[in-house]
């Protein structure tokens, strides 16, 4: 049993049920709990739930020492640019506490941000910067597509152990989806095949997961089967799964919001070249952003960013590719 | 607090012993460059010079209170109890080392001794601190953070955001800039505006309403006095303060960054080194805070000069067993190497 919810209303609940459950996790951000009238500073008081300046490096620098000595935060950064300001404490401190310790700290956090906002928000507020914090070890990274992936995930993330970045699509906010009833958790770093297919096997995250669902049914009325599978959690990533769709479908597009070079796919596609390798009956081939910032304009917004006709056109194009081979 | 006139003997003996075992520790570090070249690898900064504003500070502790250096940090867990022998085999890269050999000498941590850790980063550990501030007020524990960095670090964004975001939230945070008019190898009179103008990088404490006090860290009894009103003052709940503790360091930043197979060791002091400035070196130098305590105890009636040889001798012996213990640990296992990723 469950209910519809939309994505970002599971998030909260998320939050608000771990806050619940465990009075060690604190929450905190800009432009949060400004009166008392928050639902969260209503539920849990203004110890937990707290108010910051735009001090993105205190923020998260802060909730390295404060999980190292036994909170739970979660720094609610809304946009992962912020992130950027900081990202020492991102890359350099967080991951980095518990190896050089030789095992005597544990820095449980999350740094929970929105991006990829293909609204207007032009060159600084729409990046999809998930690449450079893949392969940092000691670092999860959290990137669903349903309600309830988002709930579960964020779940899991702030039970972890790990500090953990819980990137939430802008676009995916309103999208409504079932969600489980109860103590619901996804685990981090295990992939989902998100529609079952035959003929080719497309990987992608968060809201190219949603283009590529309908990329799949414009397929679908063609005749061609496609398997999505969405990796969730990008570190650690999934390899497994996806090299076992692909070894059923033997084709490969990877969907990316990012530039190519910059982009999860382009890490993939190369953990699949080496590990998948004999399954592929085609190249691979990557549907991502263009090599440019994303633009302020609307039709150069869309124009730049992947669709589901360029989607539809890489898989004819991987099934076309294999033809010709035979 | 008991005010430092009030300080019984036992606790000044103590102060005396803790300057000296960690003047012999870091002699010990510094030679060891000199006497087993390639046992020390990377990176090593020493705190000598900074004995009597450590020891001043740490006095001020109570039980349960957190620590929190820079990466110039081997002096503050001495105090606090770790095994100098595994601190001094962490630094000689070995598995018994506190950190296993996965740290070295700018991440020692043991947070078992109430030493939560430390970034290489320059300035980061001061939001950490604050972070352990955070968790302390939260879950109401009582403890005080003991925050501890380097003039440089007042000039990091993190120093800045954390300084203001303490005071907003009246963190149970005491800071201590130990200034020791150095950053890295530029001097201070090159780089910070309040010092450029006469004024005390204490100063730095009325941007954010908090108080600043400026002290001389030659003194350990006059920084137990700073830092433990401040610790106080956090105690019951009003917030952080900063201190600036002037000293000296008597060692250049760090050993010389050289390229493997170039060995390296502690040059001179940047003071003579980059600026040719013996005098200032010298100067420094006269002004020893080791001795110098040791004079005032002998003075006040504290301890016997007699006492005060067997306490540095002590060190001297101790610090001789701690380098054998550390050379005679064995290296980690390569494969050791894949630990402590995730949690």
């Amino acid at each position: 049993m469950g209910r519809e919810m939309m994505f970002g209303e599971a998030i909260a609940v998320a939050i608000t049920e771990e806050m619940q459950r465990d009075s060690s996790v604190v929450f905190y951000g800009q432009n949060m709990a400004m009166t008392d009238r928050d639902p969260y500073v209503r539920k849990f008081g203004k110890d937990r739930v707290r108010i910051t300046p735009i001090s993105e490096t205190a923020e998260m620098g802060i909730a390295v020492g404060a999980a190292m000595t036994g909170l739970r935060p979660i720094v609610e950064l809304y946009m992962s640019e912020f992130m950027l300001v900081a990202f020492d404490e991102v890359i350099n401190e967080a991951p980095r506490m518990r190896y050089m310790s030789g095992g005597q700290v544990k820095v449980p956090l999350v740094f929970k941000a929105g991006f990829g906002f293909a609204a207007g928000w032009a060159a600084q507020h729409s990046n999809s910067i998930l690449n450079t914090m893949m392969g940092i070890p000691g670092l999860k990274l959290v990137v669903p597509s349903t309600s309830a992936d988002a709930k579960g995930m964020m779940k899991s993330a702030i039970r972890d152990d790990n500090p953990v970045v819980y990137l939430h699509h802008y676009m995916l906010t309103l999208d409504k989806s079932e969600v489980p009833d109860g103590d619901y958790l996804v685990p981090l770093g295990v992939a989902d095949v998100k529609r079952a297919g035959t003929d080719v096997t497309i990987v992608a995250t968060a809201w190219m997961v949603k283009k590529s669902l309908a990329a799949a049914e414009m397929l679908a009325k063609e005749g061609i089967s496609a398997e999505v599978v969405d990796p969730r959690t990008l570190a650690p990533l999934d390899v497994d799964t996806i090299v076992q769709s692909v070894r059923k479908t033997g084709r490969l597009v990877l969907v990316d919001q990012a530039p190519r070079q910059s982009s999860a796919a382009a890490v993939i596609a190369g953990e699949v070249a080496e590990h998948g390798f004999r399954y592929l009956k085609a190249p691979v081939k990557m549907v991502t952003a263009m090599d440019t910032s994303v633009p302020y304009s609307a039709p150069m917004e869309s124009y730049v960013l992947p669709s589901e006709e360029r989607i539809v056109s890489a898989v004819k194009s991987v099934l076309a590719a294999q033809a010709a081979a035979v | 607090m008991q005010s430092k006139e009030a300080l019984g003997k036992e606790r000044l003996i103590w102060m005396f012993t803790q300057m000296s075992r960690i003047r012999e520790f870091e002699e010990r570090v510094k030679r060891t460059f000199v006497e087993h070249p390639g046992v020390i690898r990377g990176h090593a900064h020493l705190g000598d010079g900074a004995e009597a504003s450590i020891v001043g500070s740490l006095t001020a502790r109570q039980e349960n209170d957190l620590v929190m250096p820079s990466y110039r940090c081997h002096g503050y867990p001495i105090v606090l109890g770790t095994d100098a022998r595994r601190l001094m085999a962490e630094i000689y890269t070995r598995k018994d080392g506190i950190c296993k050999g996965f740290g070295g000498s700018m991440h020692l941590a043991d947070p078992a001794h109430h030493f939560v850790g430390t970034s290489g980063i320059i300035g980061q550990g001061i939001a950490h601190a604050a972070g352990a501030a955070l968790t302390a007020q939260v879950k109401k524990t009582g403890q005080v953070v003991f925050s501890f960095f380097g003039d440089g670090s007042s000039k990091q964004g993190a120093f800045h955001e954390t300084l203001n975001l303490a005071a907003v939230w009246k963190l149970p945070v005491v800071f201590v800039l130990e200034n020791n008019f150095y950053q890295a190898y530029t001097h201070i009179r090159l780089e910070d505006a309040n010092f450029m103008a006469g004024d005390p990088l204490s100063q730095k404490a009325k941007a954010y309403s908090i108080p600043g006090v400026t002290v001389d860290g030659t003194d350990p009894l006059a920084v137990y006095e700073a830092v433990g009103q401040a610790a106080e003052r956090a105690r019951a709940g009003q917030g952080p303060s900063l201190i600036e503790s002037r000293f000296y360091r008597f060692t250049p930043h760090g050993n010389a960054i050289t390229v493997p197979p170039v060995p390296t060791q502690f040059q001179e002091h940047e003071a003579i080194e980059v600026y040719g400035n013996k005098a200032e070196f010298e100067a420094a130098r006269a002004n020893d805070p080791i001795p110098k305590f040791r004079k005032a105890l002998i003075a006040r009636g504290a301890i016997s000069a007699a006492d005060a040889d067997r306490i540095e001798a002590a060190a001297r012996a101790e610090m001789d067993e701690v380098v054998k213990f550390a050379l005679a640990s064995p290296l980690p296992a390569p494969e050791d190497a894949v630990n402590y990723v995730w949690a």
